[in-house]
């Protein structure tokens, strides 16, 4: 009897112990498996029955050319199974000198710096040839040379000043409408909105489009396609979850993030104007930048638009300014400075998401702010809006196209 | 939480599910940025050391970069540009019966990996394991029998440009043979001249560009002609008057290395800028004599450009007198060949370049120079 009740007592505390180790264990043997199978792996290495003598995959992407007066420089990125060797490199279909930095065989998603001391003529095209020791060629053009803007302070100076201009001051001009703005019906404000997701929806696909084309430029160690899409993807549902921290935004929260959404896209723009810049081919001529103006000016309208019930104070519109269009003048210097097709996808990809997002949004206070909920959406001043924001964005948007 | 739409989205849900994407995200994009930012750095550096220069191009001395870069490993390769030039393979001599020399050959066909510029392997099927194979060289009249083993991955032959029987003209059928066989190729040689031989097998383009092919000189013999028995006697190898020529085997070659039809290396005897790098040795007062074929595939014609001189040219060598008189340029279609006289004896010592003068071929590794010197030390 005595015994007995013991065990009953001992039961209770044994119990978890024993449950913890169980826990433990089917936690170690996973674990030991992919051990185990790891051991297998690099002990029998079944790889090698793949193997047929056949040289390595090699891929080499272009991922920055630079031209100045002591010839032409080009960043490259390795890829492909192996480190590969770069042996020989032709321009133009001849074989040049050249000089490789750092050194030796380029490892797996590494890059390195080629120099060539080539005699470029100003203005026409070249061709540079890379031959590996498999001989192996990758081939990258260069459509116009000419000299890469050196960076110093003025140079980097005017390139934020044309920031201003491309960024900000269009997005300022555009929140000048405000006053006149004001007082506008339910109808109005509808159409206002419905303009604002249009012009978003146009810059949503702008921004994917050219996200998916640079990646396309990118080494393929980056996953372009992949990128692109986790990141919008991410970028989308985080501002999603900040957004909604305190029930849908309306009012200024909403313009903050219409500003957001729009600074992204604007970074994205900025860094292709500076790569522009920085590959030599910029031939922005002052149609260019006018065209970047006037399509910029409808995202200070779009910016406004969910303000107009409030009076917000005037700093309030420099800061929704500087935040829409702010990003340009970072990202002519980024792109300038450091391009490369990858970094570009990503911020556009980025863009993206923000910018879907703020579509949502603003479809969501289109609804609440007229009253008839879903209706609203297919009313005819909606379909208005949304149609003549995207053909002004489209309309603009050929005043840009090189 | 807010709900607008048919389901309800929690801020947790969205978090998590923007996380999980911005993971994915980074893992795609994280390269070797560090690397990237480093040479950048080293980049920018160089930059502003350039911009204090003129902003154009002046570019000065550039234009003498023109070359490949580096050395190709000779050792590896197992055969020295250099020697390609004067090495003759002249066989076994022996006595038939009749009196008659019969010159054996042996060759076998080999798979090598071969260096053609600094750096750049190709995987070349050859002749005695080097490109071009050996230069053979008889005599008018000899009895040849050249006996081919093909240790290589293919089946392969020898056809000899020369006059022979059917069944010994190496192509299907008539002395191609698989791997691991052994064919005897037997024949007079004759017409004199400077004439080639190169692998039959199909596909024909590739067995060719891959590397099987080689110079196959027959010496005029003196005896057969009476009214130039002098000339005759200065192509006979081994005569006093021979021994007063400087002589060399070129051979015109290209190599496509990424299968494009197209060459990315061309060259004379194989290695890009090798006569570039170590220019020809002639002494001045001597005269030279080029034995020289294309056999370059994918381009039609190749040419031979000679700088500061010219020379006698005689078409596929079976003339004694020149066919060409006094030209500074010659152009040979696929297989076309001949050899080349001239002199620097007028001249003064110095680097005298010569390459085609299609100068695609020239900038990508087919030019070479003599080095006229007064006599050697």
């Amino acid at each position: 009897m005595n015994e007995v009740s013991r065990i009953a007592a001992a039961e209770p505390t044994a119990g978890p112990a024993r449950k913890s180790r169980a826990a433990f264990l089917w936690l170690i043997l996973p674990m030991a498996a992919l051990g185990l199978a790891i051991v297998w792996l690099v002990a029998v290495n079944p790889l090698s029955r793949f193997g047929n003598g056949a040289p390595p995959v090699e891929t080499l992407t272009f991922e920055r050319t630079i031209l100045s007066d002591d010839g032409i420089r080009v960043l490259v990125r390795a890829g492909g199974s192996e480190p590969m060797t770069i042996a020989q490199v032709q321009v133009d279909d001849a074989y040049w000198q050249f000089a490789q930095d750092p050194p030796g065989p380029i490892g797996r998603g590494s890059t390195a710096w080629i120099h060539l001391p080539f005699p470029w003529v100003l203005g026409e095209a070249h061709a540079i040839n890379i031959v590996t020791n498999t001989g192996a060629t990758f081939e990258h053009e260069i459509a116009v040379a000419v000299p890469t803007t050196a960076h110093n302070a003025t140079s980097l100076l005017s390139q934020g000043l044309l920031g201003v201009l491309v960024g900000l001051v269009p997005v300022a001009i555009g929140m000048m409408f405000y006053p006149a703005l004001r007082g506008v019906g339910r109808d109005g404000m509808d159409f206002l909105l419905a303009l604002t997701v249009g012009l978003l929806a146009f810059l949503l696909v702008d921004a994917t489009a050219e996200a998916f084309e640079l990646a396309g430029e990118s080494a393929a160690i980056f996953q372009g396609q992949a990128m692109v899409w986790l990141a919008a993807a991410a970028s989308f549902l985080l501002l999603m979850a900040v957004g909604r921290r305190q029930g849908a935004p309306s009012g200024l929260a909403l313009a903050t993030f219409i500003a957001l959404g729009i600074g992204l896209h604007n970074l994205g723009e900025g860094l292709a104007i500076g790569a522009a810049f920085a590959a030599g081919a910029a031939g922005l001529g002052s149609f260019l930048v006018l065209g970047f103006m006037a399509h910029n000016i409808t995202e200070g309208i779009g910016i406004s638009a969910p303000l107009l019930k409030k009076r917000p104070a005037l700093w309030i519109f420099a800061a929704l300014a500087l935040l829409a269009g702010g990003p340009a003048v970072v990202g002519l210097w980024i792109g300038s400075l450091a391009y490369a097709p990858q970094w570009s996808a990503l911020a556009l990809a980025v863009g993206a998401g923000a910018i879907l997002q703020v579509m949502v949004e603003v479809a969501a206070y289109l609804m609440r702010s007229d009253g008839r909920g879903s209706t609203a959406l297919l009313a005819p001043t909606t379909i208005a809006g949304l149609t003549t924001g995207v053909a002004f964005m489209y309309g603009t948007a050929m005043l840009v196209k090189i | 939480m807010t709900r607008w739409g048919p389901f309800e989205i929690t801020r947790r849900g969205l978090l998590w599910g923007g996380v999980t994407a911005a993971g994915g995200s980074v893992i795609c994009a994280s390269g070797s940025s560090i690397a990237q930012s480093e040479h950048l750095a080293d980049h920018m550096a160089d930059h502003s050391a350039h911009t204090a220069a003129s902003p154009l191009p002046g570019h000065g001395s550039a234009h003498g970069a023109m070359i490949t870069v580096g050395e190709v490993d000779e050792a590896r390769n197992g055969f020295e540009t250099a020697k390609l030039l004067t090495e003759w393979d002249t066989g076994t001599v022996s006595r038939l019966p009749d009196g008659r020399v019969l010159r054996t050959f042996e060759l076998e066909g080999i798979d090598k990996e071969i260096e053609i510029a600094p750096g750049i392997m190709f995987p070349a099927w050859t002749y005695n394991g080097r490109v071009p194979g050996p230069s053979l060289r008889a005599t008018e009249g000899d009895r040849l029998r050249i006996v081919f083993r093909n240790l290589g991955s293919h089946p392969h032959s020898m056809h000899f440009h020369g006059i022979h029987a059917a069944r010994m003209d190496g192509v299907p059928g008539a002395g191609l043979i698989d791997p691991g066989d052994e064919f005897v190729y037997e024949f007079d040689a004759r017409p004199f001249g400077c004439h080639l031989y190169h692998c039959h097998a199909l596909p024909l383009k590739r067995h060719i560009q891959k590397g099987m092919y080689g110079l196959f000189v027959i010496d005029p013999d003196p005896a057969r002609h009476p009214e130039l028995t002098d000339i005759a006697r200065s192509r006979l190898l081994g005569t006093p008057e021979n021994a007063e020529w400087q002589e060399f085997a070129m051979v015109m070659n290209g190599f496509d290395t990424n299968f494009d039809n197209e060459n990315e290396v061309y060259a004379v005897n194989t290695v890009a800028h090798a006569y570039m790098k170590r220019p020809i040795r002639i002494v001045r007062d001597r005269p030279v004599r080029i034995y020289l074929a294309n056999v370059v595939e994918f381009d039609p014609i190749n040419s031979f450009h000679l700088h500061a001189n010219f020379f006698n040219y005689f078409e596929q060598g079976t003339t004694l007198t020149p066919t060409l008189s006094t030209v500074d340029l010659i152009t040979q279609i696929q297989a076309q060949r001949g050899i080349l006289e001239f002199s620097f004896k007028d001249h003064e010592p110095g680097l005298y370049m010569f390459h085609p003068h299609q100068s695609e071929f020239t900038e990508l590794g087919w030019s070479g120079m003599f080095d006229v010197v007064e006599a050697i030390a």
